[in-house]
């Protein structure tokens, strides 16, 4: 890239404010030598223009700011600016005993919430070598899968929010009403449900709730055709999305990125087939992968995920074993309510449990699972006590940023826009 | 992950650099000394490793060196993770940035930086990434108080009233 | 009656014999004579005409009316920064419709907003942000700060988030984490009884803080 200036490394408290600010506008300070479409011969010479596309803004998804460095309408160089949603839940996490850490962790990722809470607990569960029924693993299967396809919804309509068509915005979030229904009935909560606990699930799903999912899966697969069919057929925003930033596989891998922008780049990773985690390799599914790497193929791909996560589903109802719904440590997990009368190990138990918590042995692990943006880990710390020692959350959306500045080089402002749309972005994740 | 003896050859392999190495719940660690991390990670990236999943800071408060900074490398093609770990002391905390030859590392080394203080010499953009830019301090530290605001009670509310007066 | 300028009707030199005709409709119509007809019933006088004109028009105070047209017009300010923004989309949504109140015109730009829904978790980073839309919304504006995060510090009482009392003024605070979507309405109802029934020209008079405006 020609014309990037090198600025020092090594920064100094006494740097003034505007000296910050001098080096945080965009690096490409150099003329552009070549002419994009110039018809007099050269004669008029580009100005750079730095745009601010504020933290508040309609069209980024959530506090992103993005300084942008325009020649006409051409993106030349693109800077994220991130840090406006930081809510330091790794610190507040240091503070709380192990099960309490669940919710905080929760809102980090604030559409994927059970994968967060998935990802710290498989940490946990790891480093305590506790086992979990295969009951509460497929349970967790379904919820996650469920979260999946709600993910996805949101991203569907604010992407096409974005791209100009509104009124599939009020279709997903017609069908996302639907699954937080779901997660009202086996939970309680629509979103950052806790649901998840160390060992298993907090409660076995309700009477009732088996035929409104299935009820669901029947409706799902139909109304993801009819968006399918809605965005395929309007020809505005096929222009916009194929051929737009394309980035080939290699690039994506030397930027961390993983997740659906990987696949639709052509490499099938998906730690869902290639390190099963909570029963996922009882399962049948296929991986939708693109082939070209633009942004209709990341929008194919998630349309397609869709699909297979509702297939996903079916099988793990189908095959719902009998059994537990959380481990029978009771060193881990509370007894339940009954046992209380009668039994005094269970109340001195569930005594421990709830004012201390339990003590994780010490060590460190990172435990990584394939949330709908790619690889979440979770890394846990643990020095002996009943609160973890360092708890950091490797966010996909916050690597994955970084593949935006190469995307967006060389197109217009308009294929920002629907790459930053593609990338699906959420700044919690990002900020944490 | 390479198994126990895979892990010790592999520590065989890289001399000097490697300090120690630890194998934990089925995980291998090799810990390096900081000064040559970037060449050890090329060295693991030609047995293979070719994906830098995750860079990211740990205070090991009351023991010293205090600051540390762990690599997770991920091997596509066999399924294998390792995790690359180096210790510095909060009075040096320099290290070697590796984002030449690892482009994903450059918002993660910032949010080490910002979060810890660790400095990555060679770093084409070192600045505080999530907190404002001029904020003091490094939050994650162990020693950092978490903060926040006091929880104000309606029977409290007349004294919190008065103070404000 | 006919044929002349009526009391509190204007007579315009060049009326048209169209814009007469209405004007002796609408004074006929209040004075409760028919519309048609050779010969219009009698005038109502008095008491009779009181009660008649009662019983179809309404008389209210201009502030009143006012503030009735404000309170069931709000334009939102699209403004969500996290989880709790999710939830203000399902109220936005089509089971729990908040345009069915008049709600649903969510604006881009804080200049032509006058309701900021604080949805989310407000960092330190952000609050001068915040803070500077809510300077430019124009008057009269009102806040709703919606979410634990944003009222109180909600779950993380830590370094990095401000409450958003702190540093510009709320109307309602709507609790929870996140708010269900009728939780929101209620508060935005809640809102709109405040303006309903307090007409008000600036947060200034609401506050007591005459006299704290900047110096252009």
């Amino acid at each position: 890239m020609a014309g990037v200036a090198r600025v020092s490394p090594t920064p100094t408290d006494k740097e003034t404010l505007s000296e910050y600010r001098r080096r945080e506008q965009s690096i490409t300070l150099a003329p552009v030598e070549e002419q994009i479409g110039d018809s007099d011969g050269g004669e008029t010479s580009h100005e750079l223009l730095t745009l601010n596309f504020g933290p508040h803004h309609p069209a980024t998804h959530g506090v992103l700011r993005l300084l942008v460095t325009l020649q006409g309408e051409i993106v030349r160089d693109l800077k994220p600016i991130v840090g406006y949603v930081h809510t330091g839940i790794e610190k507040t996490a240091e503070d709380k005993a192990y099960w309490k850490v669940i919710p905080v962790v929760e809102r980090m990722d604030y559409l994927a919430y059970y994968f967060n809470s998935m990802a710290y607990i498989g940490a946990v569960e790891a480093l305590l070598e506790v086992e979990v029924p295969t009951r509460a693993q497929y349970l967790r299967v379904i919820h996650l899968e469920l979260n999946r396809i709600a993910s996805h919804l949101i991203w569907l309509g604010t992407s096409a929010l974005d791209l100009g068509a509104v009124s599939i915005f009020l279709y997903c979030l017609r069908e996302r009403e639907l699954i937080l229904d779901l997660f009202e009935m086996s939970s309680g909560q629509r979103m950052h449900t806790r649901y998840f606990q160390v060992g298993g699930v907090i409660e076995d799903i309700p009477a009732g709730f088996e035929q409104k999912l299935r009820k669901f899966l029947e409706i799902m697969p139909r109304r993801a055709d009819e968006y399918g069919a809605i965005l395929n057929s309007n020809e505005i925003v096929l222009q916009r999305l194929r051929g737009t930033c394309p980035l080939d596989a290699d690039t994506l891998l030397g930027l961390g990125v993983t997740g659906p922008l990987l696949r639709a780049a052509g490499n099938p990773w998906d730690l869902r087939k290639a390190t099963p985690y909570s029963s996922y390799e009882h399962f049948e599914f296929k991986i939708p992968v693109g082939t070209v790497g633009d942004n209709y193929d990341r929008f194919a791909v998630r349309l397609a995920e869709i699909y297979e996560s509702v297939h996903i589903i079916e099988q793990a109802l189908d095959g719902l074993p009998e059994g537990p719904h959380i481990t029978g440590d009771r060193k881990v997990a509370l007894p339940p309510r009954h046992e209380l009368a009668t039994s005094m190990e269970a109340l001195i138990h569930h005594f421990k449990l709830v004012t201390e918590g339990f003590r994780v042995p010490p060590g460190e692990i990172y435990y990584p699972i394939e949330s709908p943006r790619g690889e979440l880990g979770c890394f846990v710390r643990s020095d002996g006590s009943s609160k973890p020692a360092r708890v950091h959350m490797r966010d996909p959306s916050f690597v994955n940023l970084q593949a935006l500045a190469p995307m967006a080089r060389g197109g217009y402002i308009a294929d920002m826009i629907a790459a930053t749309a593609m990338l699906d972005p959420i700044l919690g994740g990002i900020d944490r | 992950m390479p198994d126990a003896t895979g892990l010790e050859l592999l520590a065989q392999e890289l001399g000097d650099a490697a300090i120690e190495t630890v194998y934990f719940r089925n995980r291998a660690t090799i810990v390096v000394d900081p000064a040559h991390v970037r060449s050890v990670l090329t060295a693991l990236r030609g047995k293979g490793y070719a994906f830098l999943a995750s860079l990211h800071g740990v205070d090991y408060y009351p023991e010293e060196p205090r600051l540390g900074v762990i690599y997770e490398l991920l091997d596509m093609s066999r399924v294998d993770r390792i995790t690359v770990k180096l210790r510095v002391p909060t009075d040096a905390p320099h290290v070697e940035s590796v984002t030449e030859d690892w482009p994903t590392a450059n918002h993660q080394e910032r949010e080490v930086y910002d979060m810890f203080g660790v400095v990555f010499d060679e770093h084409p953009d070192l600045r505080r990434i999530l907190m404002p830019e001029d904020y003091e301090g490094h939050p994650q530290r162990r020693d950092f108080p978490i903060g926040g605001e006091p929880v104000i009670f309606t029977r409290d509310e007349s004294k919190w009233l008065e103070s404000r007066e | 009656m006919l044929g002349g300028a009526t009391p509190g009707l204007p007579g315009l030199p060049g009326a048209s014999a169209e814009q007469r005709v209405q004007s002796l409709n609408a004074s006929q119509l209040l004075r409760g004579s028919a519309i048609e007809g050779p010969n219009p019933s009698a005038h109502l006088e008095g008491t009779e005409l009181e009660r008649y004109v009662e019983e179809r028009m309404l008389t209210t105070t201009l502030d009143k009316a006012v503030a009735w047209a404000r309170s069931n017009s709000f334009f939102p300010l699209a403004f969500g920064l996290a989880c709790c923004a999710m939830e203000q989309f399902h109220a936005a949504g089509a089971r729990m419709d908040i345009a069915r109140f008049g709600f649903e015109a969510f604006r881009a730009s804080p200049r032509q907003a006058d309701l900021i829904i604080l949805a989310g978790r407000v960092s330190i980073k952000m609050a001068p942000i915040i803070r500077r839309l809510y300077d430019q919304m124009l008057e009269p504006k009102w806040a709703i700060s919606m979410g634990a995060c944003c009222s109180s510090m909600g779950v993380f009482n830590n370094y990095a988030l401000v409450p958003a009392d702190k540093f510009m003024p709320i109307d309602v605070h709507v609790p929870g984490c996140p708010p269900r979507p009728e939780a929101l309405m209620h508060g935005v109802l809640k809102l709109r009884k405040l303006v309903q029934d307090n007409p008000d020209v600036g947060w200034r008079e609401r506050y007591d803080a005459v006299g704290t405006e900047e110096s252009p």
